[in-house]
């Protein structure tokens, strides 16, 4: 099993005709990934990369019964194509685009609320379930089919997570980037919880970094939760100034909040192995494992 | 990106929030003029920078003549003013603004930001103002309260009634507060803000509610629609570097160590400083080239880096998703060709064609140190910079 995405998904992808729409739905597809049509307005009746092209998300959920949207839409539209999805009742919504206006995420995330929709992102590298479908831009060949779930805020660390473990040999059963934004559709609480009732994710890898409470949070609900896997994790920044934002819109140390001296000890209480390095998380995970 | 005092006052007045009365002064004869407008007898000179906790400085003073306003402008302009905000490099002085006067009954505390654990605009009002706010939430958390609004609703009537309750005013002043809440909750929605703190907000002693300071922080994400907001940049208060890397898309954070990243993604540019400290040396600044990152676009980025005559070592850290390493290859070629190369580089490349990012370093001839993993990068560019050195 997996979560989120597997086999039987059937991906829109809205901006497919942009630059990042063609080559990552391209990528999709030789990876596996039934990609099922596409959404530029406009543009509708015609067809691209050899998929038919609608002008509304409505359109391609009828004609396609399509179960996700994957997002390159650039930011000054990108909330707009996300309220779309939402209002087609797209359930599984991947917005991949970096750069929107937080005050229009945080009346996306309102609409969000009652809906029959999720949101993962924006601002992230999307999801990825090992040989069955692959949802945004992480790179298909470093994966393997597996046990370990790995779920993150910053997408680059998840290719680190993912790699080391396929390494190690342990593989992966879905691998999530929640993305890098302070205000976002789905946040580290709501994969743990659907990794711990997943009965083929064994272990799991958690990287969060400076910035917010959601590490802290998320270790709160570990630590209280029933069901215990082994968990390895990393917080990226230590070594950041406070007040000085990390490029992420998210990762800034304020208001005496969000440093990763919290994140670590919170995460070392629920149980988590908390790995110094960012290149010791297979290693890190292999000896929890062990230790078991 | 943020703006001085005296621009974010002028934001409120169009907003219809009272601020307090005055006028910017680049110069000391301004200064003079701008006080002689005002009807006395007392000015506020205040030194214009980007950072909080100037009057601690000496960048706040309060006068009660003309001759003592061009006493303290000329004092104060062109001065490094040193605040816990600055760091110990300190900010210099080129503008002033020259404030009425006002007679302070109560100082307040009032901001408003995104707060995200709840994604929702929230107001946090103190009765502590004048003070750091930080040691009043970890001294007296009682004594801040925290109003979310809904961004459904916008703001209502009971939120404000909530802050005035908190801030223990009368009804005259909650009535002023509901034309104040109002005024700074639109300009914070309509401009984007992330952050507008209003510390002190004060009563004055005939009852009326004035911003007697303002800081505003706006979303970069929106600046693009923005074109007002973005006329206000004062680049004398930004690091240079930091000035040329936003020409190019760069996200770039000046720091104080001597080793230079470039690295893909924001969390494994962090990752990629914290490992260099883990084996013992300290990062020179924190460089996201981005996922869809340029030939021309690596090279500006090497160029910015080998610019900092604090570097004495290069760590190139590449996982290509979006970013393919052949591109990232060329780019680092181009720049090493066109500046040259008076340190150690180490590169390590993985992810999208990363086989051919390799075989063009390689060929290069030039004198690049490759690495495998990350820990291989983070060990040799460490023992590389100590070996030079």
């Amino acid at each position: 099993m997996s979560i989120l995405v597997n086999k039987k998904t059937k991906v829109i992808c809205q901006g497919i005709t942009g630059n990042n729409g063609t080559f990552h739905t391209e990528q999709a597809i030789a990876y596996g990934t039934q990609m099922v049509a596409g959404v530029t307005p406009g543009k509708g009746g015609t067809k691209h990369i050899g998929l038919p092209v609608f002008d509304t998300v409505a359109e391609a959920r009828e004609a396609t019964g399509a179960d996700a949207t994957v997002i390159y839409v650039p930011p000054p539209f990108a909330a707009d194509a996300i309220s779309e999805a939402i209002e087609a009742e797209i359930p599984l919504i991947v917005a991949i685009t970096e750069g929107i206006p937080v005050m229009d995420m945080v009346k996306v995330k309102r609409a969000l609320s009652g809906s029959k929709s999720r949101l993962i992102g924006p601002n992230c590298p999307g999801v990825l379930t090992p040989g069955e479908c692959k949802i945004g831009i992480m790179p298909g060949n470093i994966f393997k089919k597996g046990s370990v779930g790995v779920v993150s805020r910053s997408g680059t660390l998840t290719y680190e997570a993912v790699f080391q473990t396929t390494k190690m040999g342990l593989g992966q059963t879905t691998a999530v980037g929640i993305g890098g934004d302070p205000v976002k559709g789905t946040e580290f609480i709501d994969i743990l919880e659907m990794f711990l009732a997943d009965p083929k994710t064994q272990s799991i890898i958690m990287i969060g970094e400076i910035g917010g409470t959601a590490e802290e949070e998320a270790a709160e609900f570990i630590r209280k939760s029933k069901v215990k896997k082994p968990m390895a994790g990393f917080i990226a920044g230590r070594t950041a100034p406070p007040g000085r934002r990390m490029g992420h819109a998210g990762a800034i140390i304020s208001g005496g909040k969000g440093d990763a001296g919290s994140k670590v000890d919170a995460m070392k209480r629920a149980g988590i192995a908390v790995s110094d390095s960012p290149a010791l998380l297979g290693e890190t995970l292999m000896k929890k494992l062990k230790r078991k | 990106m943020n703006i001085h005092e005296y621009q974010a006052k002028e934001i409120l007045r169009s907003f219809g929030v009272p601020t307090g009365k005055g006028s910017p002064a680049f110069n000391v004869d301004e200064a003079v003029k701008a006080a002689e407008g005002q009807p006395g007898p007392v000015w506020v000179v205040k030194a214009q920078i980007h950072a909080g906790g100037r009057g601690k400085g000496g960048g706040v003073k309060v006068v009660k003549s003309i001759a003592d306003v061009r006493t303290e402008a000329q004092r104060m302009l062109g001065m490094t003013l040193v605040t816990h905000q600055t760091g110990p490099a300190g900010k210099q002085v080129n503008r002033l603004y020259i404030e009425e006067g006002t007679a302070i009954a109560r100082e307040l505390y009032l901001s408003l930001l995104v707060d995200r654990a709840t994604s929702r605009i929230a107001f946090i009002v103190s009765t502590e103002g004048g003070m750091n706010i930080e040691e009043v939430a970890h001294k007296t958390p009682e004594k801040i309260a925290t109003i979310h609004v809904d961004p459904a609703t916008g703001l209502c009537p009971h939120h404000v009634r909530a802050m005035s309750k908190a801030l223990k005013l009368d009804a005259a002043q909650t009535k002023q507060m509901s034309k104040l809440a109002t005024g700074l909750y639109n300009g914070f929605i309509d401009k984007d803000m992330s952050l507008l703190e209003v510390n002190p907000l004060v009563i004055t002693t005939d009852g009326n509610l004035v911003c007697l300071d303002a800081k505003m922080n706006f979303d970069g994400n929106a600046l693009f629609r923005h074109p007002d907001v973005m006329a206000l940049r004062d680049e004398t208060e930004e690091d240079p570097k930091e000035i040329e890397a936003s020409k190019h898309d760069l996200s770039y954070v000046a720091l104080d160590g001597s080793i230079g990243c470039m690295v893909n993604g924001a969390g494994l540019a962090m990752a990629t400083m914290d490992i260099i400290k883990l084996y013992g040396a300290e990062p020179a600044n924190f460089l996201d080239i981005g996922g869809g990152a340029t030939k021309e676009r690596v090279t500006a980025a090497f160029k910015i880096i080998t610019a900092d005559p604090k570097v004495k070592g290069i760590l190139i850290n590449i996982f290509g998703g979006i970013a393919k390493c052949d591109v990232i290859a060329e780019g680092v070629i181009a720049a090493v060709r066109d500046v040259g190369l008076k340190v150690p580089l180490v590169v390590r490349l993985e992810g999208t064609n990363v086989d051919l990012g390799k075989k063009i370093i390689k060929e290069s001839g030039l004198n690049v140190i490759p690495a495998d993993d990350l820990n291989d990068a983070a060990k040799k560019i460490v023992k590389a910079v100590k070996e030079a050195a």
